[in-house]
C-alpha cells in the first residue's frame, strides 16, 4: 500500500496507459481518445443547428462514460491513493520558473496560477481560460489530443498522426520558450 | 448498463493520470524544456505497448468481447492536422494539461479546471462554428 501511495514512475505507468489502448478495442471497438468527448458535450447540449454537431452523439455516448470514470479516477487517486507533496521535478525547472515569477511549487498545479482568486487577474484568465479555449479549438481542429493522435494513432501506425503529435510539441516548445516567460511575469 | 465497463477504464485511467503526475502543470513544463524524461518516458512506451497491443490483435484476428470484427478506423491527413496541432501545442503548455489531465485534475479537488474544461469546450464549439471557414 505504502508503495501505491507514493508516486508512480514512468515505466509502471506507462505500460498501463499502452493497455489502454486494446482494453477499449477489446470491450467492443473503441478507439482510445478524449477530446472528442467535448464534441460530444457539445452536440448534447449546445447543437445550435452547427452541421458539426448534429449527428447521434447517443451512439457515441461511452465516451462520456469514459470521461466521468478519469473523474473518479482522478478522486480516488487524490484522496485514497496519494501522500499529497509536492512533485519531485527538476531542480533546475524550478529555478527556472521561480525566476519566471512562479512561487507556489507544493502540489500539482501552481495555485499563484490556478485559483479562483487568479481568475479574474489577467495572468489567471490566460492560464485558465484562454489556455482552455486553445486545447479545445485544437485538438478538433487537428482532429484528436495526445491520447488520440499521440498514443492511439501512432499506435496503429497512422502518419497523420505522427505529423500532428510532431505539431503539438512544436506549438507547446514555441509557447514554453518564446511567450511563456512573457505572460508568466504578467 | 453496457457503458459501466468504460466507467470503469476510465477511472482507472484517471488513477494512473494521477500517480505518475501526468496531471502536474510542472511535470509538462519539465517536458517542454527538456529537463526530464518522465514524460517522454511515459508518452513514449505507451506507444510501444499500443503498437505491440494492435499488433497481436490484427495477427491474432482477435474479436471483441461482443464477438464482433476488431476495426481501428484509418485516420486521413487534412492540413488541420499541422494547424490545429500547433494552436493545440501552445494551449498544453499554458494549462499543463491535455483534455484527459482536465478531468482528472478536476476529480482531483482542482475546481477551478472546470472553468478551463468549459472554455475547451467552448473551443470546441467555436471550432465546429467556424469549420467551413477553416484551412484543412
Amino acid at each position: 500500500m505504502e508503495l501505491i501511495k507514493q508516486p508512480w514512475p514512468w515505466y509502471v505507468a506507462a505500460p498501463l496507459i499502452g493497455l489502454i489502448v486494446p482494453a477499449l478495442l477489446l470491450l467492443g471497438n473503441k478507439t482510445f481518445g478524449i477530446s472528442g468527448t467535448l464534441r460530444q458535450v457539445c452536440a448534447a447540449c449546445i447543437p445550435a443547428n452547427i452541421s458539426f454537431f448534429k449527428y447521434d452523439w447517443k451512439k457515441e455516448s461511452w465516451n462520456l462514460f469514459f470521461a466521468v470514470g478519469i473523474i473518479i479516477g482522478g478522486f480516488i487517486a487524490t484522496y485514497l491513493l496519494s501522500n499529497s507533496g509536492q512533485v519531485n521535478i527538476n531542480p533546475h525547472t524550478t529555478a527556472l520558473l521561480q525566476q519566471e515569477g512562479v512561487k507556489d511549487f507544493s502540489g500539482l498545479l501552481p495555485q499563484d496560477i490556478f485559483s479562483f482568486s487568479q481568475l479574474f487577474t489577467l495572468r489567471g484568465f490566460i492560464f485558465i481560460v484562454v489556455g482552455g479555449f486553445l486545447v479545445g479549438f485544437g485538438t478538433r481542429y487537428a482532429g484528436g489530443c495526445t491520447s488520440g493522435h499521440a498514443i492511439m494513432g501512432i499506435s496503429s501506425l497512422q502518419w497523420p498522426s505522427l505529423v500532428a503529435t510532431c505539431c503539438f510539441m512544436i506549438g507547446g516548445f514555441v509557447m514554453t520558450w518564446f511567450i511563456l516567460p512573457y505572460l508568466l511575469q504578467l | 448498463m453496457k457503458n459501466i465497463k468504460f466507467l470503469v477504464v476510465g477511472m482507472l485511467f484517471g488513477i494512473i493520470l494521477v500517480k505518475s503526475e501526468v496531471i502536474s502543470w510542472f511535470r509538462i513544463q519539465e517536458m517542454f524544456r527538456l529537463q526530464a524524461f518522465h514524460m517522454y518516458g511515459i508518452i513514449g512506451s505507451a506507444i510501444v505497448v499500443g503498437i505491440i497491443s494492435i499488433q497481436l490483435i490484427k495477427r491474432f484476428q482477435l474479436k471483441t468481447i461482443h464477438g464482433e470484427q476488431i476495426v481501428v478506423p484509418d485516420k486521413i491527413f487534412h492540413w488541420g492536422n499541422v494547424y490545429g496541432g500547433l494552436i493545440f501545442g501552445l494551449g498544453w503548455a499554458i494549462t499543463g494539461a491535455c483534455p484527459g489531465p482536465l478531468f482528472a485534475e478536476i476529480g482531483s479537488g482542482f475546481w477551478v479546471i472546470i472553468v478551463t474544461l468549459l472554455s475547451a469546450i467552448a473551443g470546441t464549439w467555436t471550432y465546429g462554428l467556424l469549420r467551413e471557414k477553416l484551412p484543412h
